[in-house]
């Protein structure tokens, strides 16, 4: 079976200063993966390459089946993305930012409505659709940008560090969120985050990065196992990354 | 379909945005309104303009002075959209739109059509208060002047888009005022006919006909008049492609700016 997003050998470099070092996982249909590493570890230079704001070397990623740099329109267009910094346009009101996604990705006007009304019902915030973005809260600035990624119905959602900036509750509540969207919708999510506590139990894999590399790859459990470590929060000791 | 959807969705956005901000509108107004209601009030004694095409009388200085400061509009315009377009891409929500599954280049290509539509737009309720003050063009000569404009808002809005596409941060935009915006706009026909100039500097008049702002306001004074100027049509159509073609390359993705952000 294809799977939603494939990384092979990608290695990627600034200047002298080597960002990615031969990373290589995988995202399976209908699975939360969690991009885990440190600040710096180059989750954020990986995610500029599979959203193509700049090119990865050809053959490195694809996104079900499609190699990003040979087929960038067919492989964005099977991606929804949030990205760590807000992107909402305060200045508009919650469904003049979603109509515009939707158009972005040349969703027609009646079609983009009805996604709009699915998809803000869901997250709980059609009552608000026609406020400015700028008077919701952190947390529901969150929820309409993921809701504005889904507007296209894509197959990969990536997020970037999403909770960044919010409560604990509010993040718990966006974590369980697009747990949700894996279970009920069958997307394939790739979460990146430094926070070991916005894994899930058993059924989430993890790919952890560290210094431009994968470190270990699988279940919590099996990550766990191939770090030497007891839980997720000594993952980033120098002991559990001498014994990996 | 999904092409026209995207371009109608980046358009109207941009028009959201311009009639949210009603002080925009106000600013882009006033500036070019204080030169032609003071400036060119206290030059219509001191210059006379003699009769040259596409005039064909003699005409008073504020006459003269309003495709240059219809260019002068174009010009700010596009210079604003620039520095939106930095401030979108340190905001994040130029991201966004290079995420969608369309080709960049004609990503690119619809925010320049949405800056041109903009700038028209200020273009014509700057004509509109030039006509309620008396300085008015013939009627047919509102809408001879509308294929003007969009072909100086692209070669102008192609000129944002690439210094756009090359500044770095916001706090580097003063710098494009002092040597993009004014240099453009005083080096060139905008404000004295060529022949006044040359009388005062052959240097200044040799640098204002190599100037392409120069032919971006010749075109619009002619079709402001329903007359044609091939040469400065020609001009203007040829530099606007060629900086559209250097914005697109500035923001591909192996050669992009975002490349140098992260």
């Amino acid at each position: 079976m294809t799977l939603a997003l494939d990384v092979t050998g990608l290695t990627y470099s600034f200047g002298a200063k080597r960002a990615l070092d031969d990373v290589s996982f995988s995202v399976e249909r209908a699975s939360f993966t969690a991009l885990l590493g440190p600040n710096g570890a180059g989750k954020t230079t990986f995610f500029s390459l599979a959203t193509r704001l700049f090119d990865a070397p050809a053959e490195t990623i694809r996104i079900f089946g499609r190699d990003i740099r040979r087929h960038p329109g067919e492989a964005l267009a099977q991606l929804g993305v949030v990205f760590q910094e807000p992107t909402l346009d305060l200045d508009l009101s919650v469904v003049q930012n979603l109509r515009y996604a939707a158009a972005l990705h040349g969703l027609r006007p009646a079609a983009a409505a009805q996604r709009i009304e699915r998809e803000l019902t869901r997250f709980g915030l059609f009552e608000r659709r026609n406020v400015k973005a700028r008077s919701l809260n952190g947390g529901h600035r969150r929820r309409i940008e993921i809701a504005r990624a889904l507007m296209h119905e894509p197959a990969l959602l990536l997020l970037d560090e999403p909770t960044v900036g919010l409560d604990a509750p509010t993040r718990r509540q966006l974590v369980d969120l697009v747990h949700r969207l894996c279970r009920e919708d069958g997307i394939a999510v790739l979460w990146t985050t430094h926070l070991v506590d916005e894994l899930d139990g058993d059924g989430d894999r993890v790919v952890l990065l560290q210094d431009g590399g994968v470190k270990a790859r699988g279940t919590v459990a099996e990550v766990l196992a191939a770090a030497g470590a007891v839980d997720l929060h000594s993952l980033f000791t120098p002991a559990a990354v001498a014994v990996s | 379909m999904s092409w026209l959807i995207c371009l109608k969705a980046i358009v109207g956005r941009e028009l959201l945005r311009f009639l949210n901000q009603p002080s925009r509108l106000v600013s882009a107004l006033v500036r070019p309104l204080i030169w032609l209601l003071v400036f060119a009030a206290g030059f219509r004694a001191a210059l006379g303009v003699a009769i040259a095409p596409p005039y064909e009388t003699y005409i008073p200085y504020s006459i003269y002075v309003i495709p240059g400061l219809v260019g002068m509009v174009q010009l700010f315009n596009a210079m604003q959209s620039s520095l939106s377009m930095v401030y979108d891409r340190e905001m994040g929500s130029m991201r966004l739109l290079l995420t969608s599954p369309l080709p960049r280049w004609y990503l690119v290509s619809c925010k320049l059509m949405a800056g041109i539509v903009v700038s028209v737009v200020q273009v014509y309720a700057f004509l509109g208060v030039a006509w309620l003050c008396g300085d008015d063009a013939p009627t047919f000569g509102y809408v001879t002047v509308l294929p003007a404009l969009v072909a100086n808002g692209l070669m102008l809005g192609a000129l944002g888009l690439l210094l756009s596409s090359l500044i770095r941060q916001l706090e580097n935009f003063a710098g494009v005022m002092n040597f993009v915006v004014f240099p453009l706009f005083f080096l060139s026909t905008a404000l004295y006919p060529l022949w006044k100039i040359r009388e005062g500097s052959e240097l200044i008049a040799d640098i204002c006909t190599i100037n392409p702002f120069s032919y971006g306001v010749e075109m619009i004074r002619f079709a402001l008049y329903g007359q044609w100027n091939g040469l400065a049509t020609l001009v203007v159509l040829a530099v606007g492609p060629l900086l559209l073609g250097g914005a697109i390359i500035g923001y591909s993705p192996s050669r992009g700016l975002i490349r140098r952000k992260v």
